[in-house]
Order: C-alpha cells, then structure tokens, then sequence
C-alpha cells in the first residue's frame, strides 16, 4: 500500500498550509460545493454555521486566554469580588439568540426548497436490499441493480487499491443533466441511507416507507456516495455511483437498455432450451457466488460463525435439488437469507447452485439445469 | 435517621468479611467508591475495543478485525461507555459528595443504595458475555434501529434487552434515592437556592432519569416482543412502524445526552470557583440555564432524524428548538468565563481539566449548532462529523469532567495530595491525545467518510492514520491516571481538610480523609454562606 507511504506527514502540511477551508484542497478538509445549486446553496449554510463558531470561539477563547493570563495569582494578587450582573446575563442571552435568528433564516428558505418535490421530470424508485441498490425507471421501466465492483482481494489487501476503491459499482445509476428529477427511496429489509454528496441529497431508505428528495443536475460527470446508515456487515460495501449525461445521450441509453432487455430474454429462452454441462455451469457459478454470495458465506464456502451457515456439507446444499432451489430462489424469510430470484437470471442461478454442489470438498456431481428454475418460478 | 446496618459477622475467613464488608455495605461513601471502581474497569474495557476499531481503522483495507466483529465492537463500545463508564462514574460521584454538601449522614435510602449498585455487575456481565455467544454479540450500534436489531439482530439481542432493563431499574432507584436524599436531607439552613452547584445539576439529572428510563425499558420491552411473541411494533411487512423506533429511542436518548452532560457543568461549577478564588458568577443564572437545558431536552430528539422523511413543520420546529438550546449552554460558558474574569488563578491539575472542559465542550457545541442546520445536516449526518461532535462533547464533558473531579477530591477521599507533576503531566498527554484523535474526524466527515465502517476509501486514509495514532495514545494516557489514582491512595504528602486553599463548602469543613460517617449531628450553615 505504497499509496500510503507519508501519508500523516502530507496531511499535517496541508493542515498547516491551507488551514482556510476555502483555498484548494478544500475537498480534504471541508464540505465539497457539490454540483446542483441546491448542494452550493447547503454548502454555503455550512459555511455560515461555521464561520459563525469560528467569529463566536474566537472571542470566547480570546477572553478565557486573555483571563487565564492577566488574572493568574502571581499578577492579580486578590481576586474581585463581583458575582453578579443582570445586565450581563441579559447581554449575553439576548445577543445569541439574535445571531440563531440570523442562521436559521437562510437555513428556513432552504429546507422549504429542498422539500419541495413537485413538478418533476422524471422519477426513479430507488430500493435498497443488504447490500446493493435497486433502480427503476418509473417512466420508462427499465430496472436493474447495483453492486460494488471492488473486487475482494483489494478489501483483504492482496491487491493494490484503485483510485475509486470502495466507491466503484457494476451498473450506475444513469441521469440526465437539466432535468428536475425525483427519488422515490425504500428499502426491503433493514433502514438504508442513500447518500449522494454532490446532490446533497441523503434519505433514509426505510422499510414500508417511500421516502422522496430531488435533484436537478447542470453538469454531466460521474459522482459517488455511500449508505449512510448501518445496514449490517456490508455497510461499508454499498457504494453509490450516479452517471449524469447530456438529455441525448440519456436517452439514447434507455433506448439501449431497452433492446437489451429484449435481447436477454432471448437469450433466457436459449439458455432453457439448451442442456449445459458441469464444466459449462461451474466458471459462471463460481463468478455469480464471489459477487453475490461471498460477503456473507465467504468464498470458501465455510461461511462466519453461526450467523452466516457453511455450504460445506450443509445439509441444504448436499440435500435434495428442491430445496437447495428452493432456498436460493426463495431465501428464507426474517434471515439475511434473501430472496434470489427477483435479482437472478434461470441461467445464473442454475450455475451457482451446480457450483455450490460441487465445490469446496461437496461432491454432488448434480447438475442444475436453467429449465429447471425456470419452472421453478 | 439512618443506621448503618454495619454487616460484618465476627469471626469469618478474613476474605469472606472483606466480600461480605463490600456486598452488604449501605455506607455511601463505599458505595461511592464501587461505583467508581466498576465504572473505571468499564471504561477501560470499552476503550480496549475503541482501540481494536482504531486499528483496523489505522489503515484501508480490512487487516484486523472482520466487518462483522467491527460492528460488535462498535456496539458494545458505544454502549459500555454510555452506561457502563459514564453513567456510573456520575453516581458514584453524587454518593461520594451529595451527603458530605448538603451537611447528611448519608443517602436517604441506603439499602436501595446497595441494591443499585450490585445489580450493574449482573448487567454487565450479561451484556458483555454476549461477546462469547453463537451469532456474537449485538452489532446494530448503540443505537440499536430497528430492524436490524429486532428481525435481523442476533439471539445475543435478548441479553441486550435483558442487560438494559436492569442498568434502567439501577438509575431509577438511583436517581430516586438522589431526589429523596436532595429534598430530605439538606441541613437546616440549607435552602434550595444555597445547594452547590453540582448537587443542583444532578438534582435535575436524577428527574431527567426517572422520566426518560422507562421509556428506554418500553422501546425494549417492545423489541422482545416484536423478536418473540408476535407483535409488530416496528415490523412494516406486520403494518408496524420502523420510525416510531426511533422515535422512542430519541426521545430518551437525547435526554440522556444531557444525563450524561449535567452532572460534569456541575463538577466545572465546583472547581472553577476554588482555583479562581472568587465566587461562581451568575450563580442563579446557572440553576436556571440547567432547568431550561433539560425541559427543552425533550422536544428536540427528531435532530437525529432529519434524514427519516419528516414533514416539513416538524423539521423546522425541532431546527429552532436546538438551535435554542444554544441559548442556555452559551449562558453557562460565559458565566464560567466570567467566573475566572478578575479571579486570582492557579492551575493545578483540576483546574486546568475544569479549563479544557470548557474549552473542549465548546467546540462540541459549535459543532452540535452546525448540526441543528437541517440543510446542513443532510449532509453531515451519519458521517464522521458527527463522530467527531459527539466526542467532543462526551469526553471532555463526561470524562475529563469525572477525571478533574477526582483530582479534586481525591485528597477529600483518602487524604493525600496528589503529586501534581505526575497529574499535569497526565492532563497535558490526555489533551493532546484526545484533540489528535478527535478533530481530524471533523475533517473527514465533512469530506464524506460515513460513520461506522470497519472500511473506507483512499481519499480519508490520511486523518484516519492520525486519528488512530491518536487514540492509542489516549489509550496509554489512561494506565498513567491508574497509576497516579493508586499512588495517591498508598500514600503521598498529608491533605489538610480544606485541601485547596480557595475551596469552600461543607465536604471541606471536615476531615481529610473524611471518616466512614459525616454529619450525623446536622452542621450549622452560615446565614451568609454561599454556594
Ligand atoms: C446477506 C448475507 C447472505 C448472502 C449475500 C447470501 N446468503 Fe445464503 N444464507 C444467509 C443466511 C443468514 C442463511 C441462513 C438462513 C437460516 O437458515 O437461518 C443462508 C443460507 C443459505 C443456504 C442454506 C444453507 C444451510 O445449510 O442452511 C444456502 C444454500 C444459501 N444460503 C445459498 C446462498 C447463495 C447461493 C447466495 C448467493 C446467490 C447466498 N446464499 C447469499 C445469508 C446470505
Ligand atoms: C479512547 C477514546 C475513544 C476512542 C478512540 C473512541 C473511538 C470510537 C470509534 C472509532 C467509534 C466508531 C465510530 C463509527 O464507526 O461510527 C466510536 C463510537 C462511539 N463512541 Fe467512542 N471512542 C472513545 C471514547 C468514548 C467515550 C469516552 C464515549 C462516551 C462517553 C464514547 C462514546 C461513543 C459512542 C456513543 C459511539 C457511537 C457508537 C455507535 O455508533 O453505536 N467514546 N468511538
Ligand atoms: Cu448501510
Ligand atoms: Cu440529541
């Protein structure tokens, strides 16, 4: 992890040499402005609270120094006597309250902006499920999730880590820039938190709840975020990417996702009507478990402690077929065993079930057919 | 009134009459001294677990600690501090002094005293052993949201309820015995308005207490029966309501921020005046900010929920009414500021934690007024800002507070000076070890690290590896106050009963070391005597 190397000591100069938040490297010390006039308009809220404590410590820390050495014994021999002041304390209750009055109006006008979702051009559910993001185009129907695209072995340190490491994921949201858009955010088992700096918009994800917020996007970039609420042991591992392009190209991309669509399920047909062999069925199972089922079973199959059940020799995954299917497709509710079918191609958890059947020392020899889930929808 | 039931049976192995001395005792200044013990070794256990999180934090990646035994840690970090290290230090604390400055014998109701007590060790060992069960120990935060922690939390989770309900049942027979002892046993003379000050923070710290641990006892009496017979409170697929979790939740847990705040603004009124030699300014203005402190407590929880979808008038109603709470805690630092104005200082240890308390929880309030901007929240809540606020109001509040008190007292206790280089020392490494561990977390919160995580990106590693170099230094610093407490207890220069030769009140009109029994004949309080 070279790119750590002096990492304290480049911090400590930054700190002493660009100590105001707002010179450059700001994004390290200070809230980024963000993209969206909403996002500056909270940035500069931020800046008055902060500029405010910074004017207010000044003056109190200015006057307890100021104390602590004209009022040390050996200068100031005998202490007053004085131990009240109606005037003072009306002072100094009556000047912070006028102060808050003058925080709290911009701070007012902006919130009522930031809830206002009406009139908006374009709406996506956003779903969140332990731990990745549903999105779907009410307008245009498109779905899909989004996963973390961090590879494992940069997570245990067995590669070096990429710039985008913990923030990349396979399929990002894609938005238009200029157009009002609004989220619709809920979540299928715990409370998430989609959080994306740059929009300054974070909602709480929350079962049975539909949450909504808004942003209106002026410049095409790729911009990130986290979950922001502790969602289980993959709380660090749902990151949050938003592609925003030019309206044109936005919707040349729905058009695109439209044909795929159409293309996948020809390709689901194909795949039913062919019969697929172990060594077919086991790279693609192999490469569905790592990304789907390895947070919680781990990748040997050995699964974590009594939470998160070995595959190895697991009654369940050496059973019989149906219930390996049953309980892949179906999950198991009120467990983090979650329902796979919504999220799965027939083909992909055909693959992964022959794999788990057939690794890790499980010597099924069975092999799951993608027909076979078909029917089993 | 009060007789000490002294149960020390005649002719016992000497190890039993020792366990049976401490067990039975109703005496409160040894059961003072046990709630101080036992918070100490809890506190050193949950910051043994902050410095397993500050190592795997050290670097990104995942090295040391699995994401899952993170969020265990994070847990039971979070609750053992709360009401295992803070919470307890403050009742031993008010055993030890309330008695000896309101001029009575003792608690009002000493066996209840006892009771209190010995029930904590209980909870704690059901809590912690949950660290050894299938499943491991809880791992939803201290915050315990539901439904992590209902559908979704480990079988540990019943031992967490079960922890919680009897830690709930100690600080209400605490706080109980707190007000009766404050309304009944204030020597003749000794009106309301002469108590001193940190007899008066708790006062209002034991109501804050009784009205917000029940309703603790009720959001977790309602998670066991959400995880086992059937009911739905917080269970949408039910038609229950994971929000009104939180609700409950916040609707004791920011009174118990204050719970966890008074008691140390009382011990800073204690000992700011002594070293300054001049009375407390603003004495009435002090009770007063406190009362308005606490009743306005309880009408800003939803600051912790402007993310969960609340309705606009809702969000600006609790923005305001935090934004208010400014008012009264701005009143308490200029009071304590004017307190020193014109005073004739020294800075011996207490004085200057007294100091750095102030300071330090003011910066935790700047931040906490940041925090009440709701467009500003959006984007700093859940992130590291918020980390970063909380420390710095807890640990200097919570515990440079109790630390400062025990140097000042100390000498009341057992009768010996505390070596002061040894303790400046101290104070100087905690200080700066606690400002280097803390402050950069403001930074990467506002650069939008998320709170916990056991993982982070590239760009927070390099506050990260400081604040972890930080927080093992505070670590060290604490085996420096073992040290220093111990040495003060076996021996050192000789206490006069006033110790400090600027303090005033009646737990310094008597002995160093105060004797086992104090006051039994009520003292006499001047008519002019002060605060
Ligand atoms: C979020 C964590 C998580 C993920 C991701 C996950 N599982 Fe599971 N899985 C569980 C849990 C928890 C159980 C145990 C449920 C129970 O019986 O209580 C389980 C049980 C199972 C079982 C039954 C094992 C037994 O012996 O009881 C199989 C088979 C299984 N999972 C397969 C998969 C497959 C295939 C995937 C990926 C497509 C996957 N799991 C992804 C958490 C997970
Ligand atoms: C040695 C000093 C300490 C260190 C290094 C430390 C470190 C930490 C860390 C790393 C976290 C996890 C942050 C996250 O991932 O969100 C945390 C959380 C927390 N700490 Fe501390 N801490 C210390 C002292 C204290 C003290 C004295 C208190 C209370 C008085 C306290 C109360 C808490 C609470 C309430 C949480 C939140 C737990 C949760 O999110 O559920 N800490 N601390
Ligand atoms: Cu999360
Ligand atoms: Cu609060």
């Amino acid at each position: 992890m070279t790119s750590f190397a002096g990492g304290p000591k480049r911090g400590l100069m930054t700190l002493l040499l660009w100590g105001v938040p707002q010179l450059s490297l700001a994004a390290k010390f200070n809230m980024r402005p963000g993209v969206t006039e909403m996002s500056v308009r909270v940035q500069y809220i931020h800046h008055i609270g902060l500029w405010v404590c910074v004017i207010v410590g000044i003056i109190v820390f200015g006057a307890m120094f100021y104390s602590m050495f004209a009022h040390r014994r050996s200068r100031n021999p005998t202490p007053a006597t004085f131990s009240d002041s109606i005037v003072v304390e009306f002072l100094w209750t009556l000047i912070p309250v006028l102060i808050l009055v003058g925080m709290a109006i911009p701070a007012t006008t902006a919130l009522r902006d930031i809830e206002d979702n009406e009139n908006s051009d374009l709406t996506v559910l956003i779903t969140a499920s332990q731990w990745k993001w549903h999105y779907k185009y009410l307008d245009s129907g498109i779905s899909y999730y989004s996963n973390i695209a961090t590879p494992d072995e940069q997570i245990e340190n067995l590669q070096p880590k990429d710039e985008y490491y913990l923030l990349d994921v396979d399929k990002p949201l894609v938005l238009p820039t200029n157009k009002k858009i609004r989220f619709l955010v809920t979540a299928d088992d715990v409370i998430h938190s989609w959080w994306l700096p740059d929009f300054a918009v974070k909602q709480d994800a929350i079962p049975g709840f539909i949450n909504e917020a808004w942003a209106r996007i002026p410049v095409a970039g790729v911009y990130r975020g986290q979950c922001a609420e502790l969602c289980g042991v993959g709380h660090a591992y749902m990151p949050i990417v938003a592609d925003v392009r030019p309206e044109a190209e936005f919707d040349a991309w729905i058009e695109g996702q439209r044909l795929a669509a159409e293309l996948a399920g020809e390709a689901a047909v194909a795949a039913r009507a062919k019969t697929w062999t172990m060594v077919e069925l086991l790279p693609t199972g192999e490469e569905v478990f790592v990304k789907h089922c390895a947070t919680c079973h781990q990748r040997d199959g050995r699964g974590q402690g009594a939470k998160y059940p070995a595959l190895v020799g697991s009654e369940i995954a050496t059973g019989a077929i149906t219930d390996h299917l049953n309980r892949v497709m179906n999950g198991k509710t009120d467990t983090e065993m979650q329902a796979w079918a919504p999220q799965l191609s027939d083909l992909e958890i055909a693959a992964v079930i022959t794999y788990e059947r057939n690794s890790w020392g499980n010597d099924t020899g069975d092999i799951v057919q993608p027909i076979t889930v078909y029917e089993a929808r | 009134m009060v007789a000490h039931a002294q149960i020390v049976p005649k002719k016992r192995h000497p190890l039993l009459a020792f366990a049976a001395r401490w067990l039975f005792t109703t005496n409160h200044k040894e059961i003072g001294t046990l709630y101080l013990c036992l918070s100490f070794l809890l506190f050193f256990i949950a910051g043994s677990m902050a410095m397993f999180m500050r190592l795997e934090l050290f670097e990104p990646g995942i090295q040391f600690v699995d994401p899952l035994f993170y969020n265990q840690l994070l847990t039971l970090h979070g609750l053992v501090m709360v009401f295992g290290a803070v919470m307890p230090a403050f009742v031993g604390l008010a055993n030890w002094l309330i008695p000896m400055m309101i001029g009575a014998p003792d608690m009002a109701l000493p066996r209840l005293n006892n009771f209190s007590f010995w029930i904590l060790p209980f909870a704690f060992t059901l809590l912690l052993s949950s660290l050894f069960m299938e499943g491991g120990a809880p791992n939803f935060g201290w915050t315990f949201y539901a439904p992590l922690s209902t559908t979704y939390g480990p079988p540990s989770t019943d031992f967490f309820i079960l922890g919680v309900h009897l830690m709930g049942i100690s600080s209400i027979m605490g706080a109980i015995n707190i007000i009766v002892t404050i309304v009944n046993l204030r020597a003749p003379g000794m009106t309301y308005m002469k108590m001193p000050m940190f007899v008066w923070t708790w006062l209002i710290t034991a109501f804050l207490l009784i009205m917000v641990m029940p309703v603790l006892a009720g959001v977790v009496t309602m998670m066991l029966t959400d995880r086992h017979f059937g009911t739905s409170f917080f269970d949408a697929a039910g038609g229950g309501d994971p929000v009104l979790f939180q609700h409950i939740f916040w609707f004791f847990g920011h009174p118990e921020v204050y719970i966890m705040i008074l008691p140390g603004f009382g011990i800073a009124s204690q000992i700011i005046p002594t070293f300054a030699r001049k009375k407390l300014f603003g004495y009435h203005s002090m009770v007063y900010a406190t009362l308005a402190i606490a009743v306005l407590s309880f009408v800003v929880w939803g600051h912790h929920m402007f993310t969960t979808g609340m309705p606009l008038f809702a969000e600006l109603f609790i923005m305001y009414a935090t934004m208010l709470i400014a008012v009264p805690t701005g009143v308490k630092v200029f009071n304590w500021i004017a307190t020193m104005w014109r005073g004739s200082m020294t800075f011996e240890t207490p004085m200057l934690f007294a100091i750095a308390f102030v300071m330090m929880f003011t910066i935790g309030g700047f931040s906490g007024l940041m925090l009440a901007l709701v467009p500003a929240d959006i984007q700093y809540h859940d992130t590291y800002f918020v980390v970063a606020h909380f420390h710095y109001v807890l640990y200097p509040g919570a515990i440079f507070g109790t630390m400062g008190a025990v140097y000042y007292w100390l000498p009341k206790w057992c009768g010996h000076m505390v070596d002061e280089r040894l303790g400046k020392l101290h104070f100087w490494c905690a200080t700066f070890a606690v400002n280097l561990t803390f402050f950069p977390m403001h930074f990467t919160g506002l650069a939008g690290m998320p709170r916990r995580v056991p993982d982070y990106s590239l760009q927070f590693a390099d506050f990260n590896m400081v604040s972890s170099i930080g927080a093992w230094l505070l670590g060290l610093t604490q085996i420096l106050f073992l040290y220093i407490v111990v040495k003060t207890i076996r021996g050192g220069e000789k206490a006069t009963a006033q110790v400090w030769e600027g303090a005033e009140g009646l737990e310094w009109t008597i002995p160093s070391p105060a004797p086992l029994h104090t006051f039994e004949t009520p003292p006499v309080i001047a008519q002019d005597h002060g605060h």
